[in-house]
This record gives structure tokens, C-alpha cells and sequence, in this order.
């Protein structure tokens, strides 16, 4: 049964993948793209990672599809086809993927897996535990990091809505 | 991950163990879906009285006992009435929108805990699934807004966005409040946490300013009057689901009523002790617990129904400025102060 549900969503991401990327709408290659998340964030569900999949849906599926609508509603003639991309174009494209698809099997095929003994599972306290220590295996400085970069781009986009508000309210 | 061991147990009576496992998920899962769809309509004739009630005067009374087989009555209606649609609208997304949004409801319905032991997916980041699959059904509004091809959609569908992607934000933050006092996330454990006090006692002033934003954000989040100038009638029809009709219109209308139940749900679990009983009255006796937990959660809908036939609606500015310029700003201090008393020691 599990081997069923694992190739069902390989299934319906590889057809969604080439679907978001030959589809001439550009919105339903938005809806293409979020199935194929979704269905990233199913194999975490499979594989009892349940926070790294539940992040997968806020952030992936909710977040970046929601910003992707958004930005592309603001495009003009949304509702229409898109002109296909010159033939020269199509080659290069088609060239880089097959490569990408080659380079992948290449390395799957002559890495050795190793079967993990026993099923594991990272609960949700061990990834808080393991995010603010600094001991080994610990991400204190990746954390610092990135919540000052989120503070800088919260700043950022104070400053930037306060003086246009200000100027508009000058004229 | 099945905590319903006694239809599996029933199950294996009669027939192999490998198929009674599978047999067992159809079961839970026709269960889940009849209880979704009984509770929609359970709850549009709740508003409707409770409108009445409001409004002085009787609401439905005519089907059924106290008009209870109205709302059944409308949906065998909706069930015949036609499916419509606009021209040069996008039909394949147009008649994908609904199900974002109905299965994301049914999806969150699955890790509530119904009592001890009826829970059907008691995962360790409970909370955080809801608002992880409740995120995703802000795309089918957005899709339902656009791909209806209609002006009064579009507006709509974005105003919607826009509220649920800042009000999850406050919804957030109250978890993350609570979880600071609970120390997990899990449903399970935050309800056998509540054993000697719910966690709106133990956690007195930081808890309860926690529980008003939740019941504003919520509001908001599952676009109820006050907040409901998603649907705003005189400016916008009907706002994203304008150009629904018949079923596709009932997904939308039965995953906003199921929506508000989850969020209730939810504020039950955290802040009034899921299905435990008052003083722990009934606590020792099995199956109970879906009486308190409907119970509670009933008593949160009355409280947002209530909320929708006092308050007149907000505008769009306005309902920003609440959000960005009030909730947030609360609710981090809220946080603060949550943890210095939790490290302090000064919860009970």
C-alpha cells in the first residue's frame, strides 16, 4: 500500500511538473506547480517527518504560491495564452533539462543507499531543541542569522512604506 | 496514528486482518465525511435561530422539529439547482477552487480530538497542521476570485486574501503564546496538560488577552461579520463565490461554517480544557468527553454568532490597521510576557 501511495504522488509530480512548465496559462502553471509541492510535502507525511512537511505546506504551498498569484495578478492579459518561446530557446531549455535528468540518474544509480534499521522520527521539541543550541549538532548561528535578515527586511519594508506615504501626503 | 481501536477491533471480528485494516480507513473517513456535512448544516440552522433570536422573531420552524430539516431541505435544493458558469472564464480552475477550500476544512477536522479516545490523526504538531492546511485554502478563494471572470469576484477573492494572510498571522502567534505555557503542540497532550486547570486559569492575564485576539483573528480568518467585507452585499454581491451556484456554491458556504467550528475547536483545546469536564466531573467515564468538547466548542460558534449580529462591518482600511497596527504589536508583548511568567514561575 505504501509503495502504491509513494508511486501515485511520484506520478502526479512528474506529470504536474511537465504540466507547470509546458502550460501556456500562466496562472494553471501556478496550480500545476502547487500540486507538485503538495506532493513533496505528502512524501515528508509518508515519511513521518510531519513538522519538515507541515512546513513544507505553510511555507511552500501557502506562502510562495499565495506571492506567485498575487505578483501575477498585477501582469497584465493574465487570462490569455502566452506566446511560446522561440525554437533556439526550446533547445537550450530542453539541453539543460536532459542534462539535469542525466546528471541525477547518473548519481542515484552509483550511490550505495544504505536501508535505515529502524524508522525514526523528528518531533517537533528536537527540532526547537536542536535550532537554539549551541553544543554540537546545535543551529544557534543559522537562527540568529536568518531572524536578522528578517529583521532587516521587516525594517526595510517599514522605511519603504513610511516615505512614500509621507510624500503623498506633501503633494 | 489510529486511535479508534474499536472500530478496527469490530472489524477484525469479521473479516481478515489486512483488509480490516483498510476497510477500518474507509470507515473512519465515511464517518468523518457524514460528521463534516451534518455539522455544516447543523450549524447554518444554529445561525439562523440564533439570527431569529437577535433579531426577535422565530427564524426557521416550519420543517422538522423547531425547523430542524430546513437547512437539509435548502441542501437537497442546492443538490438540483444547475451549475452555472461564466464564459471566457478558466473552467478547469474555476471548478478546482471549491475543493481547496472543502478539503482543507476536512483535513484540519481530522487532528481535533473529539474526546480521549476519538481522535483520528493525533500527530505532534497538531496545531501547527491546522494552520499549515489552513493556509492553503486562502489559493482556492484566490482562485474562485479570479477564475470567476467577474469584477466583484476578483475584489472580493483579494480582500479575502489579504484578511486571511494577516489575521493567520495573529491566529499564529497565539498558538505560539499557548504553546509557550503548554510546551507542545500536540492535542492530545495539551488537553491531559489541562487536567488540574485549564490553561485560560493557569495562564491568567497573558492567557486570556491570548483568547480575545484568538476570537478576533478567528473571526476574521473565517471571514465573519465583523470581518465579513469580503462578501460586503451592497458593494460586491457576493464577493468570490458570486458566480457560484447550486453545490459549488454550497462547498464554500459549508467550509466557512466548518471553518468557524474548527477555529472554535481549536480555542477550546487550548484555552477550556478540549473534553475534560468542569472539576473533572464526568472525566472517569469513556465517550463523555464528545459531549463536553461539542458542548464547549458550541458555546465559542454562540459567542462569534453573536459577535456577527452586534457589530456593523468593518472597512478594508480599517480592519488593516486592527491587524498590523493593534493585534500584532499586543501580541508580541503578550508573548514576552507569557514566557517571563513562565520562566518566572508565576502561572498556577
Amino acid at each position: 500500500m505504501e509503495k502504491f501511495i509513494f508511486y501515485f504522488i511520484a506520478m502526479v509530480m512528474v506529470v504536474f511538473s511537465i504540466m507547470a512548465v509546458s502550460s501556456r496559462n500562466i496562472m494553471r502553471s501556478i496550480i500545476y506547480l502547487l500540486f507538485v509541492l503538495l506532493g513533496i510535502a505528502g512524501i515528508y507525511f509518508m515519511l513521518n517527518f510531519y513538522f519538515l512537511g507541515a512546513v513544507q505546506m505553510t511555507v511552500y504551498a501557502g506562502g510562495v504560491i499565495i506571492l506567485y498569484i498575487n505578483s501575477i495578478m498585477l501582469v497584465e492579459k493574465i487570462g490569455e495564452p502566452m506566446d511560446a518561446p522561440k525554437l533556439l530557446h526550446q533547445l537550450i531549455a530542453g539541453g539543460i533539462s536532459a542534462l539535469g535528468i542525466g546528471a541525477g540518474v547518473f548519481a542515484f544509480s552509483n550511490y550505495s543507499f544504505t536501508i535505515a534499521a529502524e524508522e525514526s522520527t523528528t518531533t517537533i521539541n528536537d527540532v526547537g531543541t536542536a535550532m537554539l543550541s549551541y553544543g554540537e549538532n546545535g543551529f544557534i548561528l543559522p537562527f540568529e542569522v536568518v531572524s536578522m535578515l528578517l529583521l532587516a527586511v521587516m525594517v526595510g519594508a517599514i522605511v519603504i512604506a513610511k516615505s512614500y506615504h509621507q510624500k503623498e501626503n506633501t503633494k | 496514528m489510529m486511535n479508534l481501536t474499536i472500530i478496527s477491533e469490530w472489524l477484525s471480528h469479521y473479516i481478515a486482518a489486512e483488509v480490516a485494516f483498510y476497510a477500518e480507513l474507509i470507515v473512519i473517513a465515511v464517518i468523518y465525511l457524514s460528521v463534516f456535512a451534518l455539522l455544516g448544516l447543523f450549524l447554518v440552522w444554529l445561525e439562523r435561530r440564533v439570527a431569529g433570536f437577535f433579531q426577535l422573531r422565530l427564524g426557521p420552524n416550519r420543517v422538522g422539529p423547531m425547523g430542524l430539516f430546513q437547512t437539509l431541505a435548502d441542501a437537497l435544493k442546492l443538490v438540483s439547482k444547475e451549475l452555472t458558469g461564466t464564459s471566457k472564464a478558466d473552467k478547469f480552475l474555476y471548478k478546482l477552487a471549491p475543493y481547496f477550500v472543502i478539503i482543507t476544512a476536512l483535513m484540519a477536522i481530522a487532528v481535533l480530538p473529539f474526546s480521549g479516545e476519538l481522535q483520528a490523526f493525533d500527530v505532534n504538531i497538531g496545531l501547527f497542521f491546522i494552520s499549515s492546511v489552513s493556509s492553503i485554502s486562502v489559493i482556492g478563494i484566490f482562485l474562485a476570485g479570479w477564475a470567476s471572470n467577474n469584477k466583484y469576484s476578483l475584489i472580493g477573492g483579494m480582500r479575502t486574501g489579504i484578511q486571511m494572510i494577516s489575521y493567520e498571522l495573529s491566529v499564529g502567534m497565539v498558538v505560539v503564546t499557548m504553546a509557550t505555557l503548554a510546551g507542545t503542540l500536540q492535542l492530545s497532550e495539551l488537553v491531559a496538560l489541562q487536567k488540574d486547570g485549564w490553561f485560560i486559569f493557569t495562564g491568567h492575564v497573558p492567557a486570556f488577552i491570548a483568547f480575545a485576539i484568538f476570537i478576533i483573528a478567528g473571526t476574521a480568518e473565517s471571514n465573519r461579520t465583523p470581518f465579513d467585507l469580503v462578501e460586503a452585499e451592497s458593494e460586491l454581491g457576493a464577493g468570490y463565490h458570486t458566480e457560484y451556484s447550486g453545490m459549488n456554491f454550497a462547498y464554500y458556504f459549508l467550509a466557512e461554517f466548518v471553518n468557524m467550528f474548527i477555529i472554535s475547536a481549536v480555542a477550546v483545546v487550548i484555552f477550556f480544557g478540549g473534553w475534560l469536564s468542569p472539576f473533572g466531573i464526568t472525566d472517569n467515564i469513556p465517550y463523555v468527553g464528545v459531549f463536553w468538547f461539542l458542548f464547549k466548542t458550541m458555546a465559542v460558534v454562540f459567542l462569534m454568532m453573536w459577535f456577527r449580529w452586534t457589530f456593523p462591518r468593518l472597512r478594508i482600511d480599517q480592519l488593516l490597521t486592527l491587524e498590523w497596527k493593534y493585534l500584532i504589536p499586543i501580541n508580541m508583548v503578550n508573548i514576552v510576557l507569557m514566557a517571563l511568567l513562565v520562566w518566572l514561575g508565576l502561572t498556577f
